[in-house]
Order: C-alpha cells, then sequence, then structure tokens
C-alpha cells in the first residue's frame, strides 16, 4: 500500500461535515470534542432524511408496503453492525439507546437474576460511571461486591493485580477498552482470557473504541461488548449491545411490552427472539438504520487508517502539550494512546480554560469525564480534555496550543 | 471575542488571583460549607454579625475552584458586609451577575451563584429554618 493510500484524504472527509465551517466572531470552529459526541456526515443525515421522507412506518407489525421496507431496512440494519464488529450475526446485535443503557440491560436481566453475596464483580478504576455506578448499584442490591484493578503511575492497568483480583469468585469482569480519560488501551482480550479461566464472563465498554479503531468481537472474544452510535459518526438515541447468542438466549428479557414477545395471554407471556426480546417496544427504527450507514462511511474510509490518523494526531497533541513546564496530561506516553489527551494547566481550572478556548472557537471538554473515582486516584478535581476524530488536522492542534497560550496569558 | 473573554473581565481576575477576606474565622456566628459537584468547586463562608444579631460585621471565606467561582466569593465577601441577614436572604442569581459585571454563559452561571448559595444557606441554618450539613449546587 503507498503512503498515500494509508492516510487520510482529510479535506475531503471535511466535506461531508458542514458543521465543521461554522464559525464563531470570524474563528472558524475547531472541534475537538469527538469523545462525547462525533459529528455526523452528510450521508448519515441523507439516511436520516430519506427514511423520514420515503418509508417511515413502524416495524414488525404492518402489512402495508411502508412498514415492510422499514422492517427490512431495521433488520438489515443489526445485520449491517453485526459485521462491522465481527458478530456472527443479528442475534447478536441488540438497539439501546446508548452505551449505558447497554450496560443497564445487563446488570438488570443478567446481575439482578445471577449476583448474590460471594459473588464478585471485577471493574477497573478507570471505568466510566456508566460502568462503575450501574455495577456498585447492582453490586449493592444484591449483595455482591465490587472490586477495581488499580492504575499504575503511568496510567495503565496493573495486569499483576487484576490476576490477583480475578478468581473463582468472579461473576463479571466489565472493563473499558480505551479509557475516556487516560486514552489508555486496555488489553480487553488478555482480561477476557482471565475472567473465562475464573469462570466469569467479560463485558467490554467500546464507546471510545469502535469508533475509531478496528474492533473485533470474537478476537476479544467478549461476552458482551457496548458502544453509542453518537460518537461514531451515527446519530443519538442509538446504542448497540452486543451478547454471544447463547448466553443471550438464556437471560431473561430487561424491558416487557410489544415487539418483544411472542405470545401473550392474561396469565403469562413468551418472548420472541433474538435480538427482538430485547427491544420492547417501538425501537430506535430510524436510529438503527442511521448507524448502519456510519458502519458503511467508516469502512469507506477504512478503520484501520482511522486508528492510524487518530493514533498520529494524539501523538502530536501529546508532545506539543507535554513540551510545555505549565502542563501535566494524564496517562500514557503519546505513542501508545487513543485519541484523545486529558489535561490540567498550572493555575487554571479547566472550566476556565474551556470558556478562554470557546472565544478561539476551539470546542474542548472540561470536567471530570464521567470518571470521578478515576480524578479521584488522579488527584484531580476536573480536567480538560482534547478529543480527535476523522476530520481533525495538527493545524487543529495547533490552535488548541495557541488557545491554551491565550489562557496562560491571562492568568498570569 | 466571545463570551468567555469577557466573562474574564480584570475585576474577576484580580479577585481571583488576589481574593478579598480570604482565610478561616475563628468563633464566626454562621460558618457553612457548599460545593458544586461537577466542577468541585468548593466554598466555605465564615460570618461575624454585630450586637444586634441580624447585621454583618465581617465576611471570610475560603475555597478551591474555577475563578468564575472564587471571584464571585471574593467579591460577594466585601458585599455583604454590613447588610442584614434579611436583605442577603433576598438576594437572587441577578443581584450577583450584576456584581460580576460580566455576562455569563448559562453553564457558568452554577459557579458563580454557589458563595451566595452558601452564604444564604448557612443564615438558614443560623435561622433554624433548615438543618442541612453542606450546600451543593446542580
Amino acid at each position: 500500500m503507498s503512503q498515500q493510500a494509508e492516510t487520510l484524504d482529510v479535506e475531503r472527509i471535511r466535506e461531508d461535515f458542514p458543521i465543521l465551517e461554522r464559525e464563531f466572531d470570524g474563528s472558524r470552529l475547531v472541534y475537538l470534542d469527538n469523545a462525547a459526541t462525533s459529528h455526523t456526515p452528510e450521508q448519515v443525515v441523507e439516511t436520516i432524511a430519506e427514511y423520514y421522507r420515503r418509508y417511515n412506518a413502524n416495524v414488525h407489525r404492518g402489512i402495508h408496503q411502508l412498514s415492510q421496507e422499514a422492517s427490512i431496512a431495521y433488520e438489515e440494519a443489526h445485520d449491517r453492525v453485526a459485521e462491522f464488529i465481527g458478530a456472527e450475526g443479528r442475534e447478536e446485535i441488540v438497539f439501546t439507546k446508548n452505551t449505558t443503557e447497554s450496560m443497564n440491560l445487563v446488570a438488570y436481566a443478567w446481575g439482578l437474576n445471577e449476583l448474590g453475596p460471594g459473588d464478585e464483580v471485577v471493574l477497573t478504576e478507570m471505568e466510566h460511571h456508566a460502568s462503575l455506578v450501574t455495577w456498585q448499584q447492582i453490586a449493592k442490591r444484591t449483595g455482591a461486591e465490587c472490586k477495581y484493578i488499580p492504575i499504575t503511575d503511568e496510567g495503565r492497568l496493573d495486569m499483576e493485580a487484576a490476576r490477583e483480583l480475578i478468581t473463582d469468585d468472579t461473576e463479571m469482569v466489565s472493563v473499558v477498552h480505551v479509557s475516556n480519560t487516560l486514552g489508555t488501551i486496555n488489553p480487553v482480550s488478555e482480561l477476557a482470557d482471565i475472567a473465562h479461566d475464573h469462570g466469569a464472563y467479560a463485558f467490554v465498554d467500546a464507546a471510545q473504541s469502535v469508533p475509531n479503531r478496528p474492533v473485533d468481537v470474537s478476537e476479544i472474544d467478549a461476552d458482551f461488548l457496548a458502544f453509542s452510535g453518537h460518537k461514531m459518526a451515527g446519530p443519538t438515541g442509538i446504542g448497540v449491545l452486543y451478547g454471544k447468542e447463547h448466553i443471550l438466549e438464556g437471560m431473561e428479557p430487561y424491558l416487557y411490552g410489544g415487539e418483544m414477545i411472542l405470545k401473550v395471554d392474561f396469565e403469562d407471556s413468551t418472548w420472541n427472539e433474538l435480538p427482538w426480546k430485547y427491544e420492547a417496544g417501538t425501537p430506535v427504527i430510524c436510529q438503527g438504520i442511521a448507524l448502519a450507514e456510519a458502519c458503511e462511511y467508516l469502512d469507506d474510509i477504512g478503520m484501520e487508517r482511522i486508528q492510524r490518523h487518530e493514533a498520529e494526531l494524539a501523538e502530536y497533541a501529546y508532545e506539543r502539550l507535554t513540551e510545555r513546564n505549565d502542563v501535566e496530561v494524564y496517562g500514557p506516553p503519546g505513542d501508545d494512546r487513543g485519541g484523545l489527551v486529558a489535561f490540567n494547566l498550572d493555575g487554571v481550572h479547566a472550566h476556565d480554560l474551556s470558556s478562554i478556548l470557546n472565544d478561539s472557537a476551539v470546542a474542548i471538554r472540561a470536567g471530570d469525564h464521567c470518571t470521578q473515582p478515576l480524578h479521584d486516584v488522579l488527584g484531580a478535581t476536573a480536567s480538560a480534555r482534547a478529543s480527535f476524530y476523522v476530520y481533525n488536522t495538527r493545524a487543529e492542534i495547533d490552535r488548541l496550543v495557541e488557545a491554551v497560550d491565550d489562557a496562560r496569558q491571562l492568568f498570569a | 471575542m466571545g463570551l468567555g473573554s469577557d466573562m474574564y473581565r480584570q475585576q474577576i481576575l484580580d479577585h481571583y488571583k488576589n481574593p478579598r477576606n480570604y482565610g478561616e474565622l475563628e468563633d464566626a456566628d454562621i460558618e457553612h460549607v457548599g460545593e458544586n459537584p461537577m466542577c468541585g468547586d468548593t466554598i466555605k463562608m465564615f460570618v461575624q454579625l454585630a450586637d444586634d444579631d441580624e447585621t454583618i460585621e465581617y465576611v471570610s471565606f475560603v475555597g478551591d475552584g474555577c475563578a468564575i467561582s472564587q471571584a464571585s466569593a471574593s467579591m460577594l465577601s466585601g458585599e455583604l458586609q454590613g447588610r442584614t441577614l434579611a436583605s442577603v436572604r433576598e438576594m437572587d442569581r441577578d443581584d450577583i451577575i450584576d456584581m460580576l459585571g460580566v455576562e455569563l454563559s448559562p453553564m457558568r452561571i452554577k459557579c458563580a451563584v454557589l458563595a451566595e448559595k452558601v452564604a444564604q444557606d448557612g443564615i438558614d441554618i443560623h435561622d433554624g429554618e433548615i438543618d442541612i450539613e453542606e450546600t451543593t449546587t446542580e
């Protein structure tokens, strides 16, 4: 493959995202908050518009033409998403509202029924609240206990500690694939192996990995894996729960109602086949179809190229920020991280920094990024975070650093 | 320049870098702490009352957090001196925005009003109207 073919044609990609042309007080938007939500390309916006213009209908319950078209498109969207992450088929792909709901689905449908006193759920210190709070509360209700794999000084998982924490008492190992705060890329396949050696399930929070690198559920051997559409060029309102078919078969439903049933009488009901058993009520039809288009869009660019592009941007941002002596950057070195950099500027609260950056039309995230316990470990109440996607450039990182200089001067 | 730069006028930065009435006060008549959990801003205020148990004689504070929250506490500590508890109870967010003299983006208003809320809750605790350990903003 030539060098040309390996790198992204960012200028051409940017044409698909008209929002990036917005200007504020004469400054072109620099959008570096992609770990929170990514922008949506014209192709996906068009898919959404097309759905409502041409074949909007409820699925699985109409004989008429529109319902048939919508049903087929919605079902095939599951196939497309399955293909995107290497799942066996639509039976393993449940459409939810977001990663958090995917996590809660398993916590309620499996955790509440299977966990009890003496059982343990192993998490990491770098878990997002989506998984940390969910398992913490399910543990409280069931009498199970949560344990946390600690992080090293460099912001990686202490794998030696992980091997000690995961025991035959462990029923679930729920780990984040790429940390949304540290940028650490965790060895989820190895952790899944350790979990399986002890008869536990492995749940991978892939909200920050599926959007920007090739993820193959069979390679990881994850039992469950969750991610959100809006962080991967898709719309809000849709998340995905991947689950191994035989495990999903054995679990109780999470929500009851229409669509998820097969046969109902006044006394009892039976459940629909996978994945519909877990998609009660009118599902996320348009969002699901749009998510499939987002998968198409990303695959057309190439997930390996996207991964390389993000790694390059992360490394450059890491270099530019760490060469300053007034910035603390969190997480592993620049050449080994996901496409985000969280940091603090000495003497300037992250919220002040974000407000000042906003003056230069530079959009970053400031706060605890839904990882309060991790921030406690880091000894910071908040941090600023720049996160990248397919359309970002090195020049935009230069704009970020210039704006950090402005903040430095203002607070000098 | 946009909203943000306006937020950091010289007066605000000056109060942030050189907070007035900073420090703990022993034997304060009113002492109350609050935090803004989303940002990690914390403010603890100390109020010393005159003999009438109604007029504020002196206010100090300690705290940690963003420039808006800390400058607001610093300015408010000066503003409150000589006022009555009743008049402080009647203050609202517009009074704080007027005091700061800057336009605040909606997300930052909670930073700005933390000190005011701590002072008001402290007064209510003093008067036995509420019973809370700590003030939190959302």
